[in-house]
This record gives structure tokens, sequence and C-alpha cells, in this order.
């Protein structure tokens, strides 16, 4: 028998292909969002909020993974936005290979923001780097207050954390205060925007940030491209 | 169950170690796999019998070694308490990782054409 030192990260092949896809994004000069929620939280509604207030000064597209059918797609096609459709089958994550593969066909050369659509799963694709420059995560109120310890990985490497539904709030029995606290303890570096797409409260904080972020990476490419 | 892609991802990695070794089987693999992952210790263990199937590692045996989630402020260096609160106690700074977030083969041991000849026919 011969024993064998090998010390390795498992994740290793899929932060290659998400390496891979990170050197395509910027040479596009694409800011990339991998959007997360468990299922039903809102992610497809936050995406199409998003899309009408950043569509009129920023080329935008999305890729979508769902298990099955193209619901999602279609909607984000409505809004006149290109969108590409990957259904897993039976798997609950995108991995960056999923992705590379989409990219072959559904070219984002000239894309400011491409927006990922992740599988809704509260736990799976937190493990699956996509090669993405920020994660956004959409998480329901009325899901509860515990869930951000229950489900801590994906709350702590979210850049972003959307509460929505807030309108809910008061039939839920839900404290604002309390998920809010357990949502800092679990990620303190997390931008937090309670938001309810349905009555559009909150909205402008997050697009505020949102655009904040994209105006910065377009002058930092900008001054790159000077130099 | 993103097990079984954690599992193929291992079984990938044990392989290719397997044919730079000119190994005729894989016996054993060893993991360290930190609790601040994304992945259920026995759904692991399940996904990799099913994976290990038909594969140069069909009969190996996997070992898991837990690494438990450890924190610390860098500012004022007080160690985080147990549980999911990712800030100081003492100063409010947002807290480093310092081991948890491990998901690392080992090592693997690998069995000489003979040997194999050997198990299959005591």
């Amino acid at each position: 028998m011969d024993r064998v030192s090998v010390v390795t990260d498992i994740r290793q092949a899929n932060q290659n292909a998400a390496r891979e896809n990170r050197t395509l994004f910027d040479k596009h000069g694409s800011c990339v969002i991998n959007l997360m929620s468990a299922p039903g939280a809102g992610k497809t509604s936050v995406l199409e909020a998003t899309i009408r207030e950043i569509a009129p000064s920023y080329k935008v597209a999305v890729i979508e993974g769902d298990l099955e059918t193209t619901f999602d797609s279609d909607r984000i096609r409505a809004l006149g936005v290109e969108a590409h459709q990957i259904t897993t089958g039976s798997v609950c994550h995108l991995d960056a290979r999923m992705v590379a593969k989409a990219l072959a066909s559904f070219p984002t050369d000239g894309v400011d923001l491409l927006v990922i659509e992740n599988v809704g799963n509260l736990v799976c694709p937190a493990e699956f780097n996509l090669g993405e420059d920020l994660r956004v995560m959409v998480y329901s109120v009325v899901e509860g207050a515990e869930k951000p310890k229950k489900y801590p990985l994906m709350f702590h490497t979210s850049d972003v954390v959307l509460l929505n539904k807030i309108d809910l709030l008061p039939y839920s029995g839900v404290a604002l205060s309390e998920l809010l606290r357990n949502v800092v303890e679990v990620n303190p570096r997390a931008a937090i925007f309670p938001i309810s797409c349905r009555t559009g409260q909150g909205l402008e904080g997050w697009i505020a940030w949102l655009m904040n972020e994209l105006k910065s990476r377009r002058s930092e490419a900008l001054s790159i491209s000077k130099t | 169950m993103h097990e079984l892609s954690i599992a193929e991802s291992i079984l990938d990695i044990a392989a290719t170690e397997a044919a730079t070794h000119r190994a005729a089987a894989v016996t054993a693999i060893k993991i360290r796999l930190g609790d601040f992952t994304g992945v259920v210790r026995e759904a692991l263990e399940f996904a990799f019998e099913i994976a290990r199937q038909g594969t140069i590692a069909a009969s190996a045996t996997l070992e898991i070694e837990r690494v438990p989630l450890r924190t610390r402020c860098p500012a004022c260096e007080m160690p985080g308490a147990s549980g999911y609160c990712f800030i100081c106690e003492r100063c409010g700074t947002p807290l480093e990782i310092l081991s948890g977030r491990e998901m690392q083969l080992e090592s693997i041991e690998m069995a000489e054409e003979e040997e194999v000849t050997w198990i299959a026919s005591p």
C-alpha cells in the first residue's frame, strides 16, 4: 500500500472554471452578480424591478438557472433584456462549468451588468463560485427571523442581503429588528436592504447602491484603459 | 444534494493521482471537512458510496476529519464565541475565520497491481 499526501482543495476544478469565467467577464467589462435565494423568495421579481431601473442606463443580460422550465427567462425577455436559460435537471445549484458552457452560446461582450440567477436553494449555491463580482441574496422575511443562524453560509458569503416581502411583516409574526440582528451577526460586512417588490418600498436604496457600484466600476475601467 | 458533485470531485482528483502513480486501485481517501461548509458529512458519505462505483476507487474508504469553526477578532485578537456570530464581543469588529471553511483532500492510499490480485484471490 502506498499512502500519498495530496493536499488539494476539493473545490479546485470549480475554482479554475470560475477563474476562467472571471477573465472573460473582465475582458468584456461586465459586472457580474450571482443572485441566490431559497425557492420563492422573489429573485425573479427583484430582477424585474432592478432591470426596469437599470436597463435605461446600462446594458443588462441575464442567465437563469432552474431545475426545469423557462418561465423565468420568459419573464426577463418580456422586459426586452436578453436571457439565457440553463435547466440543470436535478442539480440543485449552478457551478462555474455550467456557466462557462452557457457563455459559449450566449455572448456577453458589451454587457455592463450580467445577472446569473441561481437555482432556488438556501444551501448548495453558496459553495460554488461562478466567477462573479457580487453575491446578492434575496431572503423573504416570512421565512422567519432565525434562518440566518440556521443557514449561515449563504448569508455569510453574500455582499448584499435583500430582505424581501416586508409588506407581509404585519401578517408574518416576524420582528424585522430580530431578523436584521441575526443577519448582521452572521455577516457584519453585508449591505442590507429591507424591500418589497410588490409595493416598491425600499427598492430605491438597493437600486442606488447598485447604480453606484456600476458607476464606480465603469470609471475604474476607464481609468485603467487610459493608462 | 450537491454532496454528489463534491464526491465526484474527490474521485476525479483520486483518479488523476492513481494514474500518475500507475496504481491499480485507490483503497482509501482522507479529507478534511470544515464545519462551516455547505456539506453534510452523512450525505457526503452516502454520495461517495454511490459515486465510487465503477471507478478506480470502487472499494475505497472515505475518512473524514472534521475541522471546527474558529474565529478571531483582527483588531483586539479576542477569540470568537461558538455559534454563528461574526462580530467581536469586546470591540464590535467583524471577525476573521481561522478554520472551518476547509474542503481539502489530505491523502490517498493506493494499491499496486500484485496487491490487488492478492486481495481479489485470498
